[in-house]
Order: C-alpha cells, then sequence, then structure tokens
C-alpha cells in the first residue's frame, strides 16, 4: 500500500474514529496526532477503540491552538512517525479528524501509484492569493505575533500596528521564498523526508514558529525546496467563507458531494449522519456514482459568500438593513417617474402602459391614498393603499413596492401635490428615470372650476413645493437619470422627448412610436397664466406662454396629435 | 456611542437584572426537571395562559426541531395546561398568579429563568404562538445552526415575527388540538414590512404585516413591532428588555448587515390568529394585562367587530423556509 493517512484530531472524536477505521480498513496506514487540549480520559477511550488495528498509530501530543506552531510540529512529529514506521509508504496525506473519504480507498491509490512522484500541496507566493484573512499577507513572514487571534485580537492588531508604524521586519532565512496555501496536503516520501531531515531545519523551525498561522506555509514554503514536481491543488475539497473560516458540510449536501469528484472533503458537521453513513459504510452506493459536477459546490459557496457580502440590491430586512451609500443599489429595480404628464395629456396612464408595457401607477404619493395601478386597494406583497401608512415610511414604501414587483418596470406620477419627502430618496437612486414637466400642475388649476382666489393660493404653493423639488433634483449627488422641461419648451415638440423616455424603459421593440397619447386643449392657457401675473402672483416654471396664440387656434378648436418623423 | 450612554444603558441592563432576580419570588415551582439538563443542552423558554390549545403540537416542534429542555411559566391557567406541562418528561414549570403586566408581560419571569438556567446554552424565548424557522430547518436540526453560530462566534439570531392568517373569516376555521395550526391558517403578507432602527438599543424596528394593514391603518406607528431576537447564546449578565424585541448588552442588538451583506435570519410564524383568537382578545380586553394599555386587543375589539378578513387578493400562502427566503423575509447569509 503506498499512502498513509496523517490524522490531526481535535473534536468529534468518534468521528475521527470511524474515519480511521475506514482508512486502516482499507489497508492505509493511519497515524492520529490528538490535541493535547481533549481530556486524559476521552484520549485514552479513543486509543483503546482503535486498540484492534495494528495499522493505527498515535503521535506525541501538542496543544494546538488555531494559527500557531502547534498544528506543524504536530504534522511533522506525526509524518516522521509515518516515514519511520511504515516502510511501504509513498504518499503521506495529511488530514483532519473532521475531513470525510468521498471516494473508496482503491482510487486514491490507484491516483496516487499513477503518480509516483507528484506531490500535491496548494502552494503560491503571497503577491497571489486574495484569500487572506485581516489583511495579512506577506506580513505574516515579517512581523512577530506574540498575542493569539482568538483570545487576544485588540493586543494582536495594536501590536501589528505598532510593528508597521516602526518598520519594524524580521529577516526571511536565506533560500526560502514564502509561499502560502491549503494546510491540507499530500506529499511524497521523497520530498517530506527531505524537508524533516534538512540539515538547516532547526534554522526554519525557529523562524516559523513565529511566522502568523504556520500550517498554512511552513511546507508550502520548504516543499518548494525539494520537489521536482508540484501540483498546486489540494487533494481534499475544501470551501472558506469570506471570514477565512471553512464551511460545513451537511446531510443536505450529500448529492453535491457524491458529484463533486473529490477524494476528501472537510470539515462535516459531527452529527452529519447520513454523510457518514452514506461514505463511510456504503461503498457501493457511492461507487455508483452520478456524472461527477465540481463547478456546482463552488457555485453554492460562493454564491453564500456573495449574500453575505453584497446581499440582494434593493432588499431592506431583519437581517440587511444598509446604511445609506452602502446599499449596492437603492431599490431592486429601474423605474420611471412622470411628474406633469398625466396633467398635460388626457389619457396618459393608459397610453404609456400600451406603449411600454409596463406597469403604471397614477399619483403613488397622492395626499389620499396611493393609486395603485387599476384602481386596487391592495398590491404586490399585500402593499396598502393607505395614505398614513406610507407616509410613515415613504422611502420604506417605495423600496417594497419594487421588491414585491421585481422583474416588472413601474411607473408612477409624481407632483408637487405629493408626499414631497421621497422627492431626494429617488434623486440619489440611480434606478431612477424622473421626468418632469415643470409648471404642468397649472393645467390642472386652469381647467378647474374654483375660486380665482383659491386658485391663485394653490398655485403660488405649487410652484414654490415644485420649485425646491427641481432644486433636489438638480443637486450634484443626483444619482437618478434625471430630464427635466418647461411646459412651454415641452408642448412645442411633444413626441421627441416622449419618444426618448419610451426607448429608454425598452421594455418593447424600439419602434417608433405609432401612437400619441392626446394633449389637453390648452386654448386660454396663456391668457388664464397673465391672470394669474395680474393678480401678482409670478408663474415661472411653465416657461413662456404668449397670451393669444394667434396662428394655432386658427386651424381649428382641437388640436390634433402629431408624430415626428425622421 | 459616548462613554455616558454607554454608562446608562449598564445601569439600566443592572436595573432589569435586579427586577428579575427579585421578581422570582413570584414563580412557585411545579415540576423542576432542572437537574436533568446537560451542559450542551439547547433550552426553550416561553410564559404561557390557558394555551392548551396550542401546547400539543407547539411541544412536538420544538422536541423534532432538537429542544432539549422547555421551562415554562404558567401565569394563572384555568383549562388544564399546567397539569398537561408538569406531566411532561422534558419540561420544567414554574406558576405564578401575579401581575403579567407588572412583570412587564413575563419579561421579568424570562429574564429570571434566563438568568438562572439558561447560561451557557442556547436558549430559545418564544411565546405558545409562534413557531421559530431558520435556514435549513426542513434537513438540519436547530444543533446543525448553533454550532454554525459558535463557529462564528456568533450570539444572537434574529427571527421576525410573520403573521399568519386564514383565508375569510377568523372564527370560521376549526383547528384541532395537535394538528399543525399552519393548515388552518397558512397566509401571510410578503412584502409590506417597515424598518427603522433604534438609536437607544441599536436594534431595527420593524412594523408592518395584516395588523398594521387592518388594525393600525390610522395610526401606524402604534403598530405592532415585528422584530424578534429568541435565539441567544445566553450569559447571565444579559438580559431582555422589551419582550424579546430587544436586548441588553446592546452589541447582541446587532443582527443586521449595515454594509450591504445579508446575515443569517430566521423567522417567527405567528399562530395568533387561530379561530381561538376572538374569544382570547374578549378576554384579554377584560383583564387589561398587555402591552400600551392594551391597545392592541382594543384594536383587535374594534377591527373585528367590523372586518374580520385578513385575507387579500396579494396574501401569499406558507409553502416552506426557502420560498420566505426568496420573497426576502429571511436569509441563508453566508450558511449554504
Amino acid at each position: 500500500m503506498s499512502v498513509g493517512i496523517v490524522m490531526l484530531v481535535h473534536t468529534a472524536l468518534h468521528r475521527a474514529q470511524q474515519v480511521a477505521r475506514h482508512w486502516a480498513t482499507a489497508g492505509c496506514p493511519v497515524v492520529i496526532h490528538v490535541d493535547k487540549m481533549v481530556s486524559k480520559q476521552a484520549y485514552d477511550t479513543f486509543v483503546a477503540d482503535l486498540a484492534d488495528l495494528p495499522g493505527v498509530l498515535f503521535s506525541k501530543r501538542h496543544r494546538c491552538e488555531w494559527g500557531t506552531w502547534g498544528l506543524v510540529a504536530a504534522s511533522q512529529d506525526a509524518s516522521e512517525m509515518m516515514l519511520d514506521r511504515f516502510e511501504e509508504v509513498r504518499h503521506v496525506y495529511l488530514a483532519s479528524g473532521s475531513c470525510l473519504p468521498l471516494r473508496p480507498v482503491e482510487e486514491l491509490v490507484e491516483y496516487l501509484a499513477e503518480r509516483p512522484r507528484t506531490d500535491f500541496i496548494e502552494s503560491a507566493t503571497t503577491a497571489d492569493v486574495p484569500w487572506t484573512v485581516g489583511g495579512l499577507d506577506h506580513e505574516r513572514f515579517t512581523l512577530y505575533f506574540p498575542f493569539s487571534w482568538r483570545k487576544n485580537r485588540y493586543l494582536f492588531d495594536k501590536f501589528v500596528e505598532i510593528q508597521r508604524n516602526m518598520r519594524l521586519k524580521r529577516r526571511i532565512p536565506k533560500g526560502i521564498v514564502p509561499h502560502m496555501g491549503s494546510q491540507w496536503w499530500c506529499l511524497t516520501r521523497q520530498t517530506l523526508s527531505a524537508v524533516l531531515q534538512d540539515p538547516e531545519r532547526a534554522k526554519y523551525d525557529a523562524y516559523f514558529k513565529r511566522v502568523w498561522i504556520p500550517d498554512e506555509s511552513y511546507f508550502q514554503t520548504l516543499s518548494r525546496l525539494y520537489s521536482t514536481n508540484i501540483e498546486s491543488r489540494s487533494l481534499t475539497l475544501s470551501k472558506f467563507d469570506f471570514q477565512g473560516k471553512p464551511h460545513i458540510f451537511y446531510d443536505d449536501h450529500l448529492q453535491l458531494l457524491r458529484r463533486s469528484d473529490c477524494f476528501v472533503a472537510r470539515k462535516i458537521w459531527p452529527n452529519a449522519d447520513r454523510l457518514y453513513h452514506a461514505f463511510l459504510t456504503d461503498s457501493e452506493a457511492a461507487m455508483s456514482r452520478q456524472e461527477p459536477n465540481p463547478g456546482k459546490i463552488d457555485r453554492i459557496f460562493a454564491k453564500a459568500v456573495d449574500r453575505r457580502t453584497r446581499g440582494r440590491s434593493g432588499l431592506y430586512m431583519q437581517s440587511r438593513f444598509p446604511n445609506l451609500g452602502w446599499e449596492n443599489g437603492v431599490t431592486a429595480g429601474k423605474y420611471s417617474v412622470f411628474q406633469g404628464f398625466s396633467e398635460l395629456f388626457q389619457d396618459f396612464e393608459s397610453w404609456l402602459s400600451r406603449a411600454t408595457g409596463a406597469q403604471v401607477h397614477g399619483h403613488l404619493f397622492a395626499p389620499e391614498r396611493a393609486e395603485f395601478a387599476g384602481g386596487q386597494s391592495v398590491i404586490n406583497g399585500a402593499l396598502s393603499d393607505n395614505a398614513k401608512l406610507r407616509d410613515g415610511n415613504p422611502k420604506g414604501f417605495l423600496t417594497n413596492l419594487l421588491w414585491n414587483t421585481r422583474g416588472e418596470r413601474q411607473c408612477f406620477q409624481y407632483g408637487p401635490r405629493d408626499n414631497p419627502k421621497i422627492n431626494q430618496h429617488m434623486a440619489i437612486d440611480p434606478n431612477a428615470q424622473i421626468s418632469v414637466i415643470s409648471g404642468a400642475w397649472a393645467v390642472a388649476l386652469f381647467k378647474s372650476n374654483a375660486n380665482f382666489a383659491d386658485i391663485r393660493a394653490q398655485a403660488a404653493l405649487l410652484q414654490k413645493i415644485e420649485n425646491k423639488m427641481l432644486d433636489e433634483l438638480r443637486s450634484p449627488d443626483v444619482k437618478a437619470r434625471v430630464r427635466i422641461w418647461t411646459m412651454a419648451e415641452f408642448i412645442e415638440a411633444p413626441m421627441e422627448p416622449l419618444q426618448v423616455i419610451i426607448d429608454e424603459i425598452g421594455q418593447k421593440s424600439t419602434r417608433r412610436l405609432a401612437e400619441a397619447p392626446r394633449l389637453e386643449d390648452l386654448t386660454g392657457f396663456g391668457r388664464f397664466l397673465q391672470n394669474l401675473k395680474n393678480q401678482g402672483m409670478h408663474p415661472y416654471l411653465m416657461g413662456d406662454f404668449p397670451v393669444d396664440p394667434i396662428p394655432r387656434s386658427a386651424q381649428g378648436a382641437q388640436r390634433k396629435p402629431y408624430l415626428v418623423k425622421k | 456611542m459616548g462613554v455616558w450612554q454607554a454608562y446608562r444603558l449598564r445601569l439600566q441592563r443592572r436595573r432589569w437584572r435586579i427586577r428579575a432576580f427579585r421578581k422570582r419570588r413570584e414563580l412557585n415551582p411545579v415540576a423542576n426537571r432542572t437537574a436533568d439538563i446537560r451542559k450542551t443542552d439547547i433550552l426553550l423558554m416561553c410564559t404561557q395562559r390557558n394555551e392548551g390549545v396550542r401546547l400539543p403540537w407547539f411541544l412536538d416542534y420544538y422536541r423534532n426541531m432538537g429542544v432539549n429542555h422547555f421551562l415554562f411559566v404558567d401565569n394563572d391557567s384555568n383549562d388544564g395546561s399546567l397539569d398537561y406541562l408538569a406531566s411532561q418528561p422534558d419540561v420544567s414549570i414554574w406558576t405564578t398568579q401575579s401581575s403579567y403586566k407588572r412583570s412587564r408581560f413575563g419579561v421579568d419571569w424570562m429574564n429570571w429563568l434566563l438568568m438562572r438556567y439558561g447560561h451557557g446554552h442556547w436558549c430559545l424565548t418564544v411565546d405558545p404562538d409562534e413557531l421559530f424557522l431558520y435556514p435549513f430547518c426542513d434537513t438540519r436540526p436547530l444543533r446543525a445552526l448553533t454550532d454554525w453560530l459558535d463557529a462564528s462566534s456568533i450570539k444572537s439570531f434574529s427571527a421576525m415575527l410573520l403573521d399568519m392568517y386564514p383565508k375569510g373569516r377568523i372564527d370560521h376555521q376549526t383547528y384541532e388540538i395537535g394538528k399543525n395550526p399552519l393548515d388552518t391558517i397558512s397566509w401571510f403578507d410578503s412584502g409590506n414590512y417597515t424598518i427603522r432602527k433604534n438609536p437607544q438599543f441599536g436594534n431595527l424596528w420593524i412594523q408592518g404585516g395584516p395588523r398594521a394593514r387592518m388594525f393600525f391603518a390610522d395610526k401606524p406607528d402604534l403598530a405592532p413591532a415585528l422584530n424578534k431576537i429568541p435565539l441567544v447564546k445566553w450569559d447571565r449578565r444579559y438580559a431582555y428588555v422589551s419582550s424579546t424585541h430587544n436586548l441588553l448588552p446592546r452589541g447582541l442588538n446587532l443582527v443586521y448587515d449595515e454594509w450591504g451583506g445579508e446575515k443569517a435570519s430566521g423567522i417567527l410564524l405567528h399562530t395568533k390568529f387561530l379561530n381561538v383568537f376572538p374569544e382570547k382578545a374578549a378576554e384579554e380586553l377584560e383583564r387589561k394585562q398587555h402591552y400600551g394599555a392594551s391597545r392592541e386587543y382594543l384594536a383587535y375589539a374594534d377591527g373585528i367587530k367590523d372586518n374580520p378578513e385578513l385575507w387579500c387578493k396579494w396574501s401569499e400562502k406558507y409553502i416552506n423556509w426557502r420560498q420566505l427566503e426568496i420573497l426576502g423575509l429571511m436569509s441563508k447569509g453566508n450558511w449554504a
């Protein structure tokens, strides 16, 4: 038999025992290192339980705290014992107690027998690895780390900082180039014995004892000195999360692991009975594996890291409440806001919905209620149209609406009568497309049947509010796509801006618009504005309207919609 | 947070703990099996009053999940639930006739039991009408979650309250003891929750759902809070402040990510609106023992008279936790 297993065991001794038995009965010699933290009593039972297997030995125990030298010392002692006591071993495989062999042991033996000179050890120079925790990569080799990262994080960080400030640096021993990689390797007798019997070993050990996380760099660095053929990857499947802590496998990963095509996986949850049963006792079933699909595990765990670090855009919930500017998308989808359009055109909403296929709401922030599309009182996600509920948290209302309807483009009307608090939130949202015809609110007043004194007061108020809104839309930190026309500007050639807006929404094919919305009859509007002026209220947001637009109204009473053709 | 505020919060925490310690006298043991609790057991803490209808399913549900021991405070029940609980082998129960209101709606009692028996354990503090869900709860036991939380150095786990309701009138359903209440009340609101940050304790304050939509539409600020932190690796220095909505020290309330990511979180399915609800609401209104001068129950009494149908066209029917994850009500975080 050519493969020997070195097992480092800390917890879940009953599982480690099962796995050791599995290796040993398949003919692989096993040397086990048990952490010194394990109680004498538990250790003795563990040893006694494995006493029936002659191929299982126990090496000298060290204290193994994460990130310290103990783990390397343990691997060294156990490896020496392995090479010493089992002459026939050609490859030594370093595994932990929570590793689980996925493929039958014979396959691993065969695989390694076909590659008698290859060392499988992930080993990369510090400049090339992205996965270091705490921002320490090269500094692991050049600073001192007298304090525990786990127990004394504050002192650890402070001491690193002090050394950085003092530009303190350790000297790296001559002849070695620091490499790092997964701590789970499989080395040939040749390489491993060369590392362990190196005449300079005392010097290297002394150096690495003060390096941070030496188990990820000791063998990775020194094997570079002797190996003739390094394959820089680990045969152990092991995935890490964003904190550098290994992902754990559970029963529901069974199919995933079956299709992973790896020899050994870590880390397995000790109570994952189904996994241990499937891979240790039921080798028949494991043999009849399905098509290997190792990419799937990568995707699942990469997605988990992404979810934890970036999250879902536009989602606000109990465990995701990003600070301002950290949202990765303030809202869940693109949306369009129209100000003044439904005042200027008679059937704007139905026209827009025909032209774009989007969901078109009325004034969502109207003072009476949220005018949902189709006059509904409740909409997706059971969002109510109640104005008080909405105004309690207008931003939450908008983000909820867009989250609930994600996948469907939302359009709604807005104006100076509506809740003004939402305006600045929309202005800083890159998902918003805001189109404003300023002063169009006057059309509704012009059409109304109110007393002129009331109209005047109302006009003054709306103009003041809209002016403030426009200021917000013109401020330098606006991220929305904002377009503003004065009303006079807009009605000169209404189709052109409409075409641009519709194209940008881009729901349907980008044909020319075949149908235009019907413009309100504006005969006498200029006179109306003049009357306001005469009353001492100065309407300016709508641009310049002549008091008597002579030529246009001369053709006929009803103004016809027209298309601009290029 | 300034030193002064930190100091005041420390004082407040101490006050709650002293209060809990004093309130221990109100609790009379009926069945104390706490000697059976092993060092690694997961505990469940609960205050109940006349919840006999819900308890059989409740106990089964959490036993299957992997809760090892239940600690109940019975507040003067007269429906036989006290005897029922006392006869269960994995339940320890205390009874009290004292005021629910004056124990700050049971929080003092819970804090005492947590302080006395919860130290060093993962403790789930829930009401009898709350069913806890966490990511992968259909394939992994609760122990898998707590082991993962331990490995990730996470001490508290959030689970928002999700109100479940039936299609049709509340009193038109029939619920049989021991059956899954979600078979009769399987609908919920998926996307009308609003969130604010509580500057004092750092927790999120979540409101919304059918109760806000139907009973508090005119006074949304008074709608009940839905944020809860029911699962905590307890330490005797901790204290719940207001129900399980928030606790001290305030770092434990930071169950959400502020830099765009999602932390793992669960859901408490709230089965309040079972057919027994109208009766219960009437009784609770009489007793006047609930939060905010029982305004919640006043609102229910009003609402239930007029329009008892919580269901609407956009209600979602509950399927499983994955559905809630996709809807964005809970998250797997980086647990995969």
